[in-house]
């Protein structure tokens, strides 16, 4: 990191959002990934001369929910421009999107990055229409090689909402997590599955380096082809570096658009074409301004769920370290719910998350369950929970009390019951196995008495044995110590 | 006289009343056609199979005295902007030769399900640029009133084949005058609505916030059965009024008892012909002796209406005609790539007057240019919106000549696109403002060229424009037809 003294990264990163509405924005076409290609298209999505746009009411709804969610303005009144551009999969060669007036503007999201929480602004969040998709023939599949290229226009149109952050960004570690944690709000809106592998999520970054104290920014490249977090935060990392290396080197950084090589682990700058930036904005003739009233936004306000910071302040309440309400926060709805449950049944609520966090999840990845597949109530971890605080069960039986209620053998109790796991906490019976094992054993008793202080241990696994592990540790533990005294 | 010079309105009620049949009607209309096509060239696309099957069918309603409605066997042509399931529509352009849309414009689906038979398609100045027909791909229309004369346009098919007979009503679409100016060159009634009256969807867009589709009759009373007919809220159009719409017909016929009508002081003078001139004078005298208020009226902005039209028709069309690059439809003309195939498809596809008016616009949206042409333009849109809505305070109507001439020779101003321009200088106001206006023939001039006059209203105001034009179409006493070559003598 030597190299980077000094320095200071200003990002700024766009995402576009493709929502899971039933059908596209300007058109009654099902959106449908994997289907057969162009199965879903009309005229309007296909550009057909004549044709015409008209909005989607469910997606205004929804940039309407992200822009909440991301605490921004909601303009009453929004307006829709094409942005001009000559593309084989973009039907129309303009794309319906929103230039000086989109729906939703000046916000922030709340990131935490290494324990710290970092404020990272919110410039807008506007509406527009996806691209159809092309696919190359020939050669590997490679552009310029392609032989042939096959257009499918079943994405043409899905709505796609652009989420531009100010360049408030750092750090590729800040990068990184500013991307998840815009997922997880779009995921709990449930208005995306925001999946970065199919391109229904998917991010630039805008990054330029200064001298720390500059008061300007540096030359802004723009990097792409970034399909996971983790080479999100690999391409920012390694484009800082870049960067500075080649100022300190004499060089100058020169504005373009980089490709991310994900094998290779660099950036490759990407050839662009002169003034090919010039989208020639215009208000789109074909649509009426967007007005969403205050009566409209106070019910999509209404309908807004508990967001991911909100969750976790929550947990944080109940007593939770900032990692384990993180982790729970990011948990299955219906896992949320049990904890939640099992909290107002009056469980602990750090024992119930840690069982939610671990054995829980580990139990269904195991089982290839869903979480609203399991039986377990939030009743039942509170039961659970407790049977393990009162000493009811072992840590480790615990486990197979949990085994069988997620395999439907019923209510905790009745598990440890049916699976004969209940400890034995009656020292009489302790005793009697103690004493059995001190006379089966004397040479240990020999050698814990010339000294040997470890050798109980060996004892107390003797006397588990001939328990058949339900005799209390601790209890087994007492009495030993005082019979060999 | 054959069926084929009835007005919609006589043929509705000789169908009605089983004094004839759509067949022979549609038939009267066809074999009008087949006779003045060789000299108008006012059709690209013919549909006579369609026609007859269509007008079959009307009869068999009418026979169970079951018709649709008043244009239920009326042979109507529409403009070949207008998209037609299956039967070819290429706006003129050899960009979209042979090109069958795979659906109805709202308009063909509104006129269908009324029972109106469906001719053809006509001739136009390609994708409804240009003011003369010349511009078609596809070969020059001619004025029925003088085939070394241009019709009009750029709906000047629509125009000629219902002054002709080839049809007893026509759609046309109305950007700039495209519908009033060739009304008033070929002797017809000209009508263009208040933006958003009639769904644009499956039009061919020209310019989105201009763009309107109207009728054309050989009456007023026609024009507001024909209105009537195709007006109404379109879920598939986003600018379709959502309001309510008023019946057009019931306007006429009230006469314009103390109307207060407004002459448009600047649509006068230089540019003007005489004849045009002396005709709306003697007009204006009549209006005023049958009781209307007549008062000059300024309306100062419209002298910029023309310069800012000419920026944000070609601005809105650069991006309209962008989708037609050789790929999903229409000609496509091979490149070594993507890009140099659409290239080479537009380069080919387009003509001349399209091309220039695409520069116009990508250049008026351009980085650095936009806020001073685009922009400019739009901000004297709404200079003459205030305008037009200072004027009619004062007035219920606005009059001014449709065209400042009568129809002008073929090739006379097709080699100078800013005299090209000033056809429409008096009607291209209405559709900056999103106005209606409506063009009437009220005489010929000394060559014996129909001239038409202009009646304009605010939005929504048709009702009044219809009142007014009804009473101009009486005073004028215009009963003259074209003599095409003795063929509709
Ligand atoms: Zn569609």
């Amino acid at each position: 990191m030597s190299v980077l003294e000094g320095w200071e990264a200003v990002i700024g990163i766009e995402v576009h959002v493709e929502l899971l509405t039933q059908s596209k924005m300007f058109c009654g076409c099902k959106v449908g990934f994997g289907d057969e290609p162009n199965m879903n298209v009309c005229p309007t999505c296909l550009g057909l001369p004549g044709a015409l746009p008209v909005p989607n009411r469910t997606a205004i709804e929804w940039i309407s929910k992200i822009g909440m969610a991301l605490n921004c303005e909601i303009s009453e009144t929004s307006v829709f421009h094409r942005k001009n551009y000559f593309y084989a999969d973009l039907p129309k060669n303009y794309q319906i999107s929103q230039f000086d007036i989109p729906v939703c503007h000046d916000g922030f999201l709340d990131v935490a990055v290494d324990g710290d929480t970092v404020r990272i602004g919110i410039e807008r969040a506007h509406q527009e229409e996806d691209t159809g998709k092309s696919l190359h023939m020939g050669e590997g599949g490679r552009i310029h090689a392609a032989t042939e290229t096959l257009l499918d226009f079943n994405r043409s149109g899905v709505p796609l909402v652009e989420i531009v952050s100010k360049p408030d960004i750092r750090t590729a570690a800040q990068a990184r997590a500013y991307a998840q944690e815009l997922r997880n709000v779009i995921l709990e809106l449930d208005v995306s599955d925001a999946k970065l592998e199919e391109g229904s999520m998917r991010f630039d970054a805008n990054i330029s380096v200064r001298q720390e104290g500059a008061p300007e920014f540096g030359t802004k490249v723009e990097i792409k082809n970034m399909n996971s977090f983790r080479s999100l935060e690999r391409a920012v990392a390694y484009e800082i570096e870049r960067q500075v290396d080649e100022i300190t080197s004499g060089g100058t950084v020169i504005q373009e658009t980089r490709h991310w090589d994900e094998e290779a682990g660099v950036t490759h700058g990407m050839r662009t074409k002169e003034g090919s930036s010039d989208y020639r904005y215009f208000t789109e003739p074909d649509l009426v301004p967007i007005v969403i009233d205050a009566t409209w936004q106070a019910e999509i306000r209404q309908s807004l769920p508990e967001l991911p910071a909100e969750r976790r302040a929550r947990y944080a309440d109940l007593g939770l370290d900032p990692h384990l309400a993180g982790v729970l926060a990011g948990a299955d709805a219906d896992l949320r719910a049990v904890f939640d449950h099992a909290v107002d049944a009056g469980a602990d609520a750090k024992a119930a998350a840690i069982w939610i966090t671990g054995e829980v999840t580990a139990w269904l990845r195991r089982e290839d369950t869903a979480p609203g597949d399991s039986p377990l109530t939030g009743e039942w971890l509170a039961a659970l929970v407790a049977m393990v605080s009162d000493s009811k069960v072992s840590a480790s039986a615990a486990k197979d009390v949990l085994d069988g209620v997620m395999r439907g053998e019923g209510a905790p109790e009745a598990v440890a019951e049916g699976r004969d796991l209940i400890q034995i906490s009656d020292a009489g019976a302790i005793a009697a196995a103690v004493d059995e094992v001190l006379a089966a054993n004397p040479d240990a008793v020999e050698r814990y008495q010339a000294g040997e202080q470890k050798v109980v241990g060996f004892l107390v696994g003797q006397v588990m044995r001939a328990t058949q592990g339900k005799a209390e540790p601790k209890l087994v533990n007492e009495l030993l110590r005082e019979k060999l005294s | 006289m054959t069926a084929a010079d009835l007005t919609i309105t006589q043929a509705a009620a000789g169908l009605a009343s089983g004094e004839m049949t759509s067949t022979q009607l549609t038939e009267a209309v066809l074999d009008r056609a087949a006779m003045t096509e060789a000299v108008l060239h006012a059709y690209l696309t013919m549909d006579r199979d369609g026609a007859m099957a269509a007008a079959a069918e009307s009869d068999r309603r009418h026979a169970r005295k079951d018709p649709l409605g008043p244009l239920d066997g009326i042979p109507i042509a529409l403009k070949d902007n207008m998209c037609t399931h299956g039967v070819e529509t290429t706006a003129s352009s050899k960009i979209l030769a042979g090109y069958r849309p795979p659906y109805d414009a709202t308009v063909v689906e509104r006129l269908r399900s009324q029972g109106a038979v469906i001719t053809g398609k006509t001739n136009l100045d390609e994708f409804a640029m240009g003011s003369s027909t010349e511009n078609s791909a596809y070969g020059a229309t001619s004025n029925p009133w003088d085939p070394d004369r241009v019709p009009g346009g750029s709906s000047g098919g629509s125009a000629a084949v219902v002054a002709a007979g080839s049809a007893l009503g026509a759609l046309g679409s109305d950007t700039g005058g495209s519908i009033r100016q060739p009304a008033a060159l070929c002797g017809v009634v000209g009508m263009k609505p208040t933006y958003g009256l009639v769904s644009r969807f499956g039009l061919i867009a020209f310019a989105s916030s201009l763009d309107q589709i109207g009728p054309f009759t050989r009456t007023v009373t026609d024009s507001a059965l024909l209105l009537d007919a195709i007006a109404g809220f379109d879920p598939r159009d986003a600018t379709s009024f959502r309001g309510e719409y008023p019946n057009f017909s019931d306007a006429i016929g009230r006469g314009v008892q103390g109307l207060r009508i407004g002459v448009v002081k600047e649509f006068s003078g230089e540019g003007f012909e005489p004849a045009v001139e002396a005709a709306c004078s003697s007009m204006l005298d009549r209006l005023s002796a049958t009781g209307a208020d007549v008062v000059e009226v300024s309306v100062p902005t419209v002298d910029a209406a023309l310069s800012a039209y000419y920026l944000i028709a070609p601005a809105e069309c650069s991006a309209n005609l962008a989708r037609f690059d050789g790929i999903r439809y229409g000609l496509r003309v091979s490149g070594a790539t993507t890009e140099e195939m659409m290239a080479r498809s537009r380069a080919e596809g387009f003509g001349p007057e399209v091309t220039r008016r695409i520069l116009l616009g990508t250049y008026a949206l351009s980085a650095g240019y936009y806020d001073a042409f685009y922009g400019k333009a739009l901000e004297v849109r709404a200079l003459l919106q205030a305008d037009f809505a200072a004027a009619y305070e004062k007035v219920d109507v606005l009059v001014s000549p449709t065209s400042p001439f009568t129809a002008f020779k073929m090739g006379d101003k097709s080699q100078d696109p800013l005299a090209m321009y000033l056809c429409d200088i008096c009607t291209i106001p209405s559709n900056l403002a999103g106005h209606p206006g409506i063009s009437i023939p009220i005489g010929l001039d000394e060559s014996g060229l129909p001239i038409g006059f202009q009646v304009m209203a605010p939005a929504l105001g048709e009702p009044v424009m219809y009142r007014v034009a009804a009473e101009v179409e009486r005073l004028a006493t215009f009963d003259a037809r074209p003599e095409l070559a003795g063929v509709t003598a």
